[in-house]
């Protein structure tokens, strides 16, 4: 094992495995599978985000706010300017949605600027002191939980199932169906417009889709594609340094950024889907 | 790399965070940012109406300065007018009550010489009738020559 490690192949593998428990003792079953690191991650720094936004909240007066209240207060305000501009209905839930996307797709963004060895290595000593495992190497740990296709396609999933929902809502369930097959192409005649139900249904449910999957693969493709570039500046030994520095410099302008279109185009799609045409 | 069950943990995870945030953290922090910016509006305003309002009062304190100035003016000019008045109207009195002691002496004295006269003249009739008596001698009827002494006074 300590010998892979030494290969830049290893080495790059190792950063890009993640930490997994079965829950079935078969081993050919590779869905009942969990990232406990991505899970513990993710939900620790969901954790943080409420915390931080719950005592804020706790101690938000109407005297003049401290400087990390003011902070908190211009997240808030922010958030709530973006849903203003583009949701033009009533929603108690899209302000609240946009902020939790925002705030927590950047706290996990946000561990990719965390130089790639400390977090891994350091849960390498744990397990090698704690006797859980027989080499530090047998860890495997990605921090950043955004790297991992599953989060973003959770994040892309609740936020598909909320684009189905105020649509039907809005909509009706018959509105709904007929936004999916008379649009784009209608017409008059009965028999037409038959024919053309398939071919609308199907261009329909491919926009459709593809706003999900678009989503979850945007923050992912992104992050996973910085991540490997921090890894693979990490192993090129002493010069890692200016150029770790340089590319850290560049990334926290991606890790806010993908977290600031992740939330804007949950808005956008919520309010397409929330409009009659 | 693959889809596996850490979905269905992440999906539980983001729709419980959204719930708590929609829950306990969006209402109050956006209920006292919104609170506190009515607050700050209102205030803002309070002053603007609290500025024009000192501007009111400045220029009507401007106006009623003004106008006491000029009504002291006005005032300070009456009563010179008045003084002079008084004195022209005192001048004149004094003038006139002047004219009138005059007036009244030079009578007095006109009805003293009259009176003077009047003595002198009846003084001088019994004279001439004692001096005619004389001359004449002691015959002249008195009664019957008083109208000679009569018409003799009244040529006096």
């Amino acid at each position: 094992m300590a010998a892979e490690e030494q290969t830049l192949q290893g080495y790059i593998k190792h950063h890009l495995t993640n930490g997994q428990v079965a829950l079935t003792d078969d081993p050919t079953n590779s869905f009942m599978v969990l990232n406990v690191d991505t899970l513990a991650w993710s939900i620790g720094l969901g954790l943080i985000f409420l915390w931080i936004f719950k005592s804020a909240a706790n101690k938000a007066t109407l005297g003049v706010p401290g400087k990390w209240q003011c902070l908190i207060e211009m997240v808030v305000e922010f958030v709530d300017q973006n849903v203003k501009d583009t949701f033009h209905g009533k929603s108690k839930l899209i302000a609240p949605l946009a902020l939790t996307i925002f705030v927590w797709v950047f706290l996990m963004n946000l561990m990719d600027l965390i130089p790639v060895d400390f977090l891994p290595a350091l849960a390498g000593q744990i397990g090698v002191a704690t006797g859980a495992v027989e080499s530090s190497h047998d860890v495997y740990m990605k921090v950043v939980p955004t790297t991992d296709l599953n989060l973003t396609a959770a994040l892309a999933i609740g936020v598909f199932a909320l684009i189905i929902f105020y649509s039907i809502r809005v909509k009706g369930m018959m509105g709904f169906i007929k936004e999916l097959t008379l649009h784009p192409f209608s017409a008059k005649n009965p028999f037409v417009q038959a024919l053309l139900i398939p071919v609308n249904f199907m261009m329909e449910t491919i926009t459709l889709l593809a706003r999900p999957i678009s989503l979850s693969l945007r923050l992912f493709g992104n992050l996973y594609a910085g991540e490997l570039i921090f890894i693979l500046i990490a192993a090129i030994g002493l010069f890692q340094l200016p150029l770790h520095f340089v590319w850290a410099v560049f990334h926290i302008l991606v890790i806010v950024l993908q977290a600031f279109i992740f939330m804007m185009l949950t808005i956008v799609y919520l309010s397409l889907a929330s409009t009659d045409h | 790399m693959s889809i596996n069950a850490t979905l269905i943990g992440e999906l539980i995870a983001f729709i419980v965070f959204v719930w708590f945030c929609m829950k306990f953290v969006w209402p109050p922090l956006n209920g006292a940012i919104e609170e506190r910016q009515k607050k700050i509006e209102d205030g803002l305003a309070a002053s603007d109406q609290a500025e024009k309002d000192l501007q009111l009062a400045r220029d009507k304190a401007t106006a009623q300065l003004k106008d006491a100035k000029s009504q002291a003016a006005e005032i300070i000019e009456q009563a010179k007018k008045r003084a002079t008045q008084i004195v022209d109207e005192e001048t004149h009195r004094g003038h006139e009550e002047r004219e009138n002691i005059i007036a009244q002496g030079h009578s007095e004295i006109e009805a003293e010489r009259n009176r003077v006269k009047e003595d002198l003249r009846k003084q001088v009739a019994s004279l001439a009738v004692v001096g005619a008596e004389k001359i004449i001698g002691r015959e002249i009827n008195e009664a019957a020559h008083s109208d000679i002494v009569e018409k003799l006074v009244a040529e006096l």
